[in-house]
């Protein structure tokens, strides 16, 4: 690997992809392939963020399905961007998790490059434009739909983002939700959200909302005690990313369970 | 037809490396040493913004003195060469000796067949999870490349500095203690180099992934 010296003229700046590009190695899009089974493709599924008093929670569950299969059973989806901001995903498993990882390091490709990190806003940008070029593959079966959180150091909150297949960008003030069971996920924040939420409260309306999601949609994983695998759930708060442990997620979804088992289990004749 | 003169290929080497050397003397210098977590690096550089010592990759820093355009033409190309590197295999693979290998190669290239040489000394710096593993690449404006130990210093007058460096160091000091001997060595014996006149950074094994770590003027009294 030579030293990538550019003339003035043609430096590709602190953009990572522009640099791939013109080194030949981005990677290539094949959107000729048409006619294929997009279910059969491993795909995962339900992803939330909800702002709370010191930033946003971020969580996701573990189940990735191709068709009525379940792929993986201990996936992750949601991911730290860098320091200040998460993305976490939901869509066909293989272009969003190259997505990501390409979005990771063009932040800190940026970083690097510039001295100074992108802000908030332009990170969900980025974030965007990588969305946009994926449409054709959108359009053939390879959707990728995430939601992009983070703490604004200019503001001094938590902002959280949702986006379209086009590249479409939709800031949300309060919660947002995507894949196969948001629709679950998102009624059940919409119905115990409040402002200023506490972060352990926060921590239990994701958790509550990824329960209710698992169990009314087949392609979203609960909490898999037989084999210890729980929601990924995260913080960003001013001290940056960090993912809340299992010792924590665990006994939040063992309450909500037992609490559901009391109210919803077989009544005895 | 005109007939260039003929110089002699001593002659012509020894134009550009003093030319070089000229130019690298005009800066001021900068030191590196290994300490308790890492690799500890020190430039006298009055500027907050424009900095000698900078982040190629998770365990990788770089280091330059002299012309500033120049080295930070290197620092960039390093990032893009690791990132790169990084997105196409793995991040374990980038490593600071290849990238050495490489700055050598462009410097020693355009040092020959370029109308100047770069006006450059530049540190590759590279820590890894033990300590006694650290590793300096330090190269030269013309490609040379000298693996170095304990400690390193870059610029015009690093032979006095690095006696200075020799005198107050020993393995394992912490990053206070190689904060005052760089500031000591830097300033020499008629001088002294307050906070601001300082650029301080470090590789410190101790914090996450990315271990590269900028220390502001404002918060050195608290190191």
């Amino acid at each position: 690997m030579t030293l990538p010296i550019f003339s003035a003229s043609d430096d590709p700046g602190p953009d990572f992809a522009a640099l791939l590009r013109d080194r030949g190695a981005a990677p290539a899009l094949d959107t000729s392939v048409s006619g294929h089974n997009a279910l059969t493709i491993t795909h995962g599924t339900t992803c939330v963020a909800v702002r709370y008093a010191d930033g946003v929670v971020m969580a996701g569950d573990r189940r990735a399905t191709s068709g009525n299969l379940i792929a993986h059973r201990s996936i992750e989806k949601v991911f730290e961007a860098d320091r200040h901001s998460a993305v976490a995903i939901a869509g066909a498993a293989g272009p969003a998790v190259e997505m990501v990882r390409l979005f990771q390091l063009q932040l800190e490709h940026y970083e690097k490059v510039e001295g100074a990190p992108l802000s908030l806003e332009g990170k969900a940008n980025q974030l965007s434009q990588m969305l946009r070029s994926n449409l054709p593959a959108a359009m053939s079966g390879l959707a990728v739909v995430p939601i992009f959180a983070g703490f604004d150091l200019a503001r001094t909150h938590g902002r959280l983002f949702e986006y379209d297949i086009t590249g479409g960008r939709y800031e949300e003030s309060d919660y947002a939700a995507t894949g196969s069971g948001s629709l679950h996920a998102e009624t059940v924040i919409k119905v115990g959200f409040r402002r200023d939420l506490s972060e352990s409260d926060a921590i239990s309306l994701v958790s509550e909302a990824l329960f209710q999601a698992a169990d009314a949609d087949s392609a979203t994983g609960g909490a898999d005690t037989l084999r210890g695998i729980y929601p990924i759930v995260a913080t960003i708060n001013a001290d940056g990313f960090s993912r809340v442990s299992d010792d924590v997620v665990g006994p939040v979804f063992t309450a909500i369970a037992d609490r559901f088992s009391d109210n919803h289990g077989e009544v005895d004749a | 037809m005109s007939m260039p003169f003929y110089v002699a290929p001593e002659q012509m080497m020894k134009d550009r490396a003093d030319y070089a050397r000229k130019g690298i003397a005009r800066g001021r210098s900068l030191v590196a040493m290994t300490y308790a977590d890492g690799i500890f690096i020190c430039a006298e550089n009055p500027s907050q913004s424009l900095h000698k010592v900078s982040e190629i990759y998770d365990h990788i820093a770089f280091a330059g003195v002299g012309k500033y355009n120049e080295f930070d033409q290197l620092r960039i190309a390093g990032v893009r060469h690791a990132d790169l590197k990084g997105f196409t295999y793995s991040r374990e693979d980038v490593e600071a000796r290849s990238l050495a290998n490489s700055y050598a190669q462009m410097l020693g290239q355009t040092f020959t067949h370029e109308m100047k040489p770069l006006e450059v000394e530049i540190l590759v710096a590279e820590i890894s999870e033990n300590p006694g593993e650290e590793q300096m690449f330090h190269i030269l404006y013309d490609g040379t490349v000298m693996d170095e130990k304990r400690f390193v210093v870059l610029g015009g007058d690093s032979e006095s500095i690095a006696a200075l460096v020799a005198d107050g160091y020993s393995e394992g000091m912490s990053a206070r203690e190689a904060l005052e001997l760089c500031r000591s060595a830097l300033a020499g014996e008629e001088r002294e180099l307050a906070d601001t006149d300082l650029e301080v950074a470090m590789l410190d094994r101790t914090i996450g992934r990315r271990n590269f770590r900028r220390v502001p003027d404002g918060e050195l009294a608290t190191l």
